[in-house]
């Protein structure tokens, strides 16, 4: 297993070096002078041209991808042109409302889709499973964001019960704080588990058709253990396949959402910044967001060995 | 091991009464022509003018006049979502053309080329699986500005790896059998047996991911243009539309609640229709009845 999962170390290393010269690369290549950026447009040529100096903006090439990819590793990530604080310190504002978004909404379509594809799976073709597909069906088709607007629509405006957006910050208490994240973690929550109900259907299906299934069943196990002791835990794989992939979703997801509900998040931060021309928040928000999604594909695939004792026992 | 016998060739006229069996497929298949027909359709008539502002009309409720009421400057929101199809459908058909016509070649190349080539194109897969595809499709269309062709290309991009790893999957099982041996010992290369032998046999494949990126396009389309980064005014799109109701939900819900549906609509068909094809063409679903 040590081989296994030295080799998936070392591939999201490559991923994640590869990642950051794309993004660095990228911002290279844009328009627009950050040093003019924030002096405004009346500083003379020599006062550009000294501040560029001082920002090392003159070197060269390998030296600036160097200098910033050493930066993202000791947590440095410069400071933003237009707020001039360390970019850091933007971030750690807006993660705080960001990163708990996406793990309740995570959390939700985990405990929505499980039961909803193992119910499915137990009662395959009958009319319990042709509503919930059908119902998986929908959530499939239907965009998040519209979603959200609906959301709003019939709590906050109508019911009452939420607040419409913003958010008070964890200052003021949890409850209020994640009360604020209800909805738009619902909003994103329901399209992502209608995908991951109908993959934990089909991969419990696989698995009911194997012998040791049988086996189970004719040593007298209820047919309800088999389905959540024995087949559940052989159909993870591809379950947890999806929810690592879903992540990167969600956590897209989020950028828009918090646009919805006026939330203080990295997406916001993102949208700003780009409408700012705020380059180097832009590129450190990026590669954070790229960073997590590797990471989170990386754990998934330590947790196919947790899983999946035969991938143990490999090599 | 088991013995698979493959079934023979079907027959145009059996997989026709298939289809016409297949409750998925007949739902999609209806719902993706009428999309269609009424994209179509407004090039030649909507019930109104969707480029005339009429404020006295504005944000009227659903009625006999307006099906689906009207928007803010008084625009009749049924041809807007009409006219919006055109859009949708556009930028999604040819992200995926895209996706397909570069991700499928360098997927067949990875599968019949094997060794580092193949690792190679894997890696760099990964590498854009890292990124999540909406936020890059903000960042290249925020860069290289907003607009419907901007958003095509940042989509595009996002559907070439995809397409390249169901190709190459499906290569690779194709590679193994014994008419490609034979195609070999005939003297055929690697390109002509990919585009005579691999291609044809991969092509179901293709067809039913076709369909699911279809799908992903119009919804991050819808994305795109929602957070002001797609087409752009006055051609109107559905997220455009849902981005306009945003701010009068409460005095205009019918703003946001038809284009809504109209991209749900859509959505739903494409994946029904996919789910259809897959269930017709794949022997494997044939063999489970």
């Amino acid at each position: 297993m040590a081989t296994y999962l030295l080799k998936r170390l070392i591939i999201a290393a490559i991923t994640l070096v590869l990642a950051s010269m794309v993004v660095f690369a990228v911002m290279e290549i844009l328009p627009g002078d950050p040093a003019r950026l924030m002096l405004g447009f009346n500083a003379s040529a020599d006062q550009v041209e000294q501040l560029r100096n001082q920002m090392g903006l003159n070197a060269p090439l390998v030296l600036r991808y160097l200098h910033w990819a050493g930066g993202l590793l000791s947590l440095d990530f410069g400071r933003s042109y237009t707020y001039s604080v360390p970019v850091i310190d933007l971030v750690g504002e807006r993660v705080v409302v960001s990163l708990p978004l996406a793990l309740i909404a995570l959390a939700l379509s985990t405990v929505i889709a499980i039961p909803v594809g193992v119910f499915s799976a137990g009662r395959q073709g009958r009319a319990g499973d042709t509503v919930a597909m059908g119902a998986a069906q929908l959530g499939v088709a239907v965009p998040n964001f519209w979603f959200a607007l609906m959301l709003i629509y019939l709590f906050a405006v109508w019911l009452r019960l939420v607040p419409a957006g913003g958010f008070p910050g964890w200052g003021a208490g949890i409850w209020p704080a994640v009360k604020s994240l209800l909805l738009p973690a619902v909003a994103l929550a329901l399209p992502q588990a209608a995908i991951l109900a109908r993959v934990a259907r089909s991969a419990l299906i696989e698995v009911l058709n194997e012998d040791y299934i049988r086996t189970a069943r004719a040593k007298g196990l209820p047919y309800r253990a088999v389905l959540w002791r024995h087949a559940l835990r052989n159909a993870m794989i591809p379950v947890l396949t999806i929810l690592g992939l879903q992540f990167a979703f969600l956590l897209a997801g989020t950028i828009i959402i918090e646009n919805v509900f006026y939330l203080p998040g990295l997406g916001r931060l993102v949208f700003q910044a780009i409408t700012q021309r705020d380059l180097i928040v832009v590129e450190s928000v990026v590669m954070l967001l790229v960073a997590a999604v590797i990471a989170v594909n990386l754990l998934v695939d330590f947790s196919y060995a947790v899983v999946d004792p035969r991938l143990r026992g490999r090599q | 091991m088991t013995v698979r016998v493959d079934l023979p060739e079907e027959t145009l006229a059996g997989v026709l009464a298939k289809a016409f069996g297949n409750r998925s497929f007949l739902i999609g298949f209806a719902i993706t022509l009428l999309v269609a027909a009424i994209a179509l359709l407004s090039f030649v008539w909507t019930p109104y003018d969707v480029t005339k502002l009429v404020i006295a009309d504005k944000t009227q409720a659903p009625s006999w006049t307006h099906w689906f009421g009207t928007d803010h400057f008084g625009r009749d929101i049924l041809s807007m979502i009409m006219v919006g199809a055109r859009n949708s459908i556009a930028v999604a058909l040819v992200a995926v053309g895209i996706g397909m016509g570069i991700g499928v070649p360098l997927g067949a190349f990875a599968a019949a080329r094997g060794g580092l080539a193949d690792e190679a194109l894997m890696r760099i897969n990964d590498l854009v699986f890292a990124f999540p595809a909406l936020l890059s499709a903000i960042m290249i269309t925020a860069i290289f500005g907003p607009g419907a062709v901007n958003a095509i290309i940042a989509i595009g991009i996002f559907n070439i790896p995809v397409f390249a790893r169901v190709a190459r999957a499906g290569a690779l099982a194709i590679w193994p059998r014994e008419f490609i041996l034979a195609a070999r010992a005939a003297g055929k290369g690697m390109t002509q047996i990919s585009v005579e032998h691999i291609l044809p046999n991969i092509a179901t494949l293709l067809l039913v991911q076709g369909t699911i990126q279809f799908a992903l396009g119009i919804l991050a389309e819808a994305g795109l243009s929602y957070v002001g980064l797609g087409a752009q005014p006055p051609m109107p799109s559905w997220g455009r539309m849902l981005f306009d109701a945003q701010t009068r939900m409460v005095t205009a819900p019918w703003m946001a609640i038809f284009p809504g549906m109209a991209i749900i609509v859509t959505v739903l068909g494409l994946n029904l229709l996919g789910d259809g094809i897959a269930d017709i063409l794949d022997p494997k679903s044939r063999r489970r009845r």
